[in-house]
């Protein structure tokens, strides 16, 4: 994550991350938006609806997400109406990707898509730097740097939604811990054919890694 | 430039030649633009290093990748480098520079045991690193892990990261590839573990970090150093641990 504009613009560092399992997505997210030094929001939730059962997460700039955002809420309604049909996740992260590659110059933020749909079930798409990738697990902001090692080890394909949740958890904990602009809440969003659950973790009720004693 | 020994005619040209940083792009009429960066970029060991502490001893580990910009100019380096019979350093950052500051700590702990007619404490080997590294902070580029066994105080972890400070850890993680695991050992480290668990903690974390750091890579280099001595390791492309993402 390199801050290219005044570095007291407000970003939100983070660390975002999302699982495809059986059924589903599972979507985490931490809390915190700093802008320079400070925290400006603590209990900020970056896990934002794009429609019922498409969610995105943001990092980077927190005004160019929001923008992104917005302008995709808008777009994938036209295309909702037009259609007669729910969205499907795939066309969701095209029309982020699309925002982002064409501005990519004046913009700085990184949208992570996902959800479910009837064609293709849980579905987590990449779309940084404006390319479209499909992942089964997909890491990002500044706090995910720290966890591709833990990411590699611990994922397991077709977890369940319960181990999903668990791993997701503990991957935004241990990001926490290390990246300065990273912390506060763990906010989490489960998808699946049967609506969406949110889940709000409190930094008490965390796990405990190591941490130098 | 570490004028810490008698400076030679014949040294004289490498403590004097000023350090290239890879900024001769910038100037006019150079032919940087034309040649591949590695013709003209610092020697730089990437890499991942890692020691752990245990009841009797300590394990450290390395990858094997040096990189000259994108070429990589040794891809079976040692970076686990003897200071002493039981004392190691493991370097990162630029080659010259650890290599310069592990042969005068070398040098200086050798004589050191000699006047004291013991073995050197870990301890005074870490010192000695970090007065260096804090002394030149500014003209240095070195991350080093200093690690070892001693009769005082057994095995013993000492990271003397960029800028010169030491401090004794458990266990202690340095180089480019390090960011990338910092969640994995910190999930996965537990205390009181034996000496085959550490060796296997340490292969799997640098096997990760190799897996997704570009400077990282080639074989992992392990030793065990206790009292009884040095044993060292390689795990070779085909023997790394494997993990199933992707």
């Amino acid at each position: 994550m390199d801050i290219t504009g005044d570095a007291s613009e407000v970003r939100t560092g983070t660390t975002i991350i999302a699982v495809e399992f059986e059924g589903g997505v599972v979507m985490g997210s931490d809390s915190r938006v700093s802008a320079g030094e400070s925290v400006v929001n603590r209990v900020f939730n970056k896990l934002s609806p794009l429609h019922e059962r498409i969610y995105c997460a943001l990092s980077g700039s927190a005004a160019d997400a929001q923008a992104i955002v917005d302008m995709a809420q808008y777009q994938l309604e036209m295309h909702s109406m037009e259609v007669g049909a729910p969205p499907q996740v795939i066309a969701a992260a095209n029309v982020v990707r699309n925002i982002s590659y064409k501005h990519k110059e004046e913009l700085s933020a990184h949208l992570m898509v996902a959800g479910w749909d009837r064609r293709k079930g849980g579905q987590v798409y990449g779309t940084l730097d404006g390319m479209l990738t499909r992942h089964q697990v997909c890491i990002g902001g500044s706090g995910s740097s720290y966890i591709y090692g833990y990411v590699d080890s611990a994922y397991k394909s077709r977890m369940s939604k319960e181990e999903c949740l668990q791993f997701v958890t503990n991957a935004l904990t241990l990001a926490m811990g290390r990246d300065g602009s990273s912390g506060g809440v763990v906010h989490l969003v489960t998808i699946t054919k049967d609506g969406v659950e949110p889940k709000l973790i409190l930094s008490n009720d965390l796990p405990q890694f190591y941490d130098n004693e | 430039a570490l004028p810490i020994w008698p400076v030679t005619q014949e040294n004289m040209a490498t403590v004097m030649m000023p350090v290239q940083r890879g900024e001769s792009a910038a100037r006019p009429g150079s032919y940087a633009d034309l040649t591949p960066d590695w013709t003209h970029a610092e020697v730089s060991t990437g890499t991942t290093i890692m020691a752990v502490e245990f009841d009797g001893g300590v394990v450290i580990g390395a990858d094997s990748r040096t990189t000259t910009g994108a070429y990589i100019a040794n891809r079976v380096t040692d970076k686990l480098t003897p200071i002493h019979d039981r004392i190691y350093c493991c370097r990162s950052g630029s080659a010259a520079d650890t290599q310069a500051i592990a042969d005068a700590v070398a040098y200086q702990l050798g004589f050191h045991s000699i006047e004291l007619d013991e073995p050197p404490l870990v301890h005074t080997a870490a010192s000695l690193f970090k007065e260096m590294c804090y002394k030149y902070r500014e003209d240095l580029t070195a991350g080093i892990i200093v690690a070892g066994w001693d009769s005082r105080k057994g095995g013993q972890v000492y990271s003397v990261p960029m800028g010169g400070m030491m401090v004794h850890q458990p266990f202690s993680i340095g180089g480019s590839g390090s960011s990338y695991i910092y969640g994995f050992v910190d999930s996965s480290y537990k205390k009181g573990m034996t000496k085959e668990e550490c060796l296997t903690f340490t292969a799997n974390a640098v096997a990760l970090a190799m897996e997704r750091d570009g400077s990282s890579g080639g074989v992992i280099r392990l030793a065990a150093i206790t009292e009884g001595g040095v044993e060292r390791k390689v795990i070779l492309g085909n023997e790394l641990p494997r993990f199933n993402i992707g």
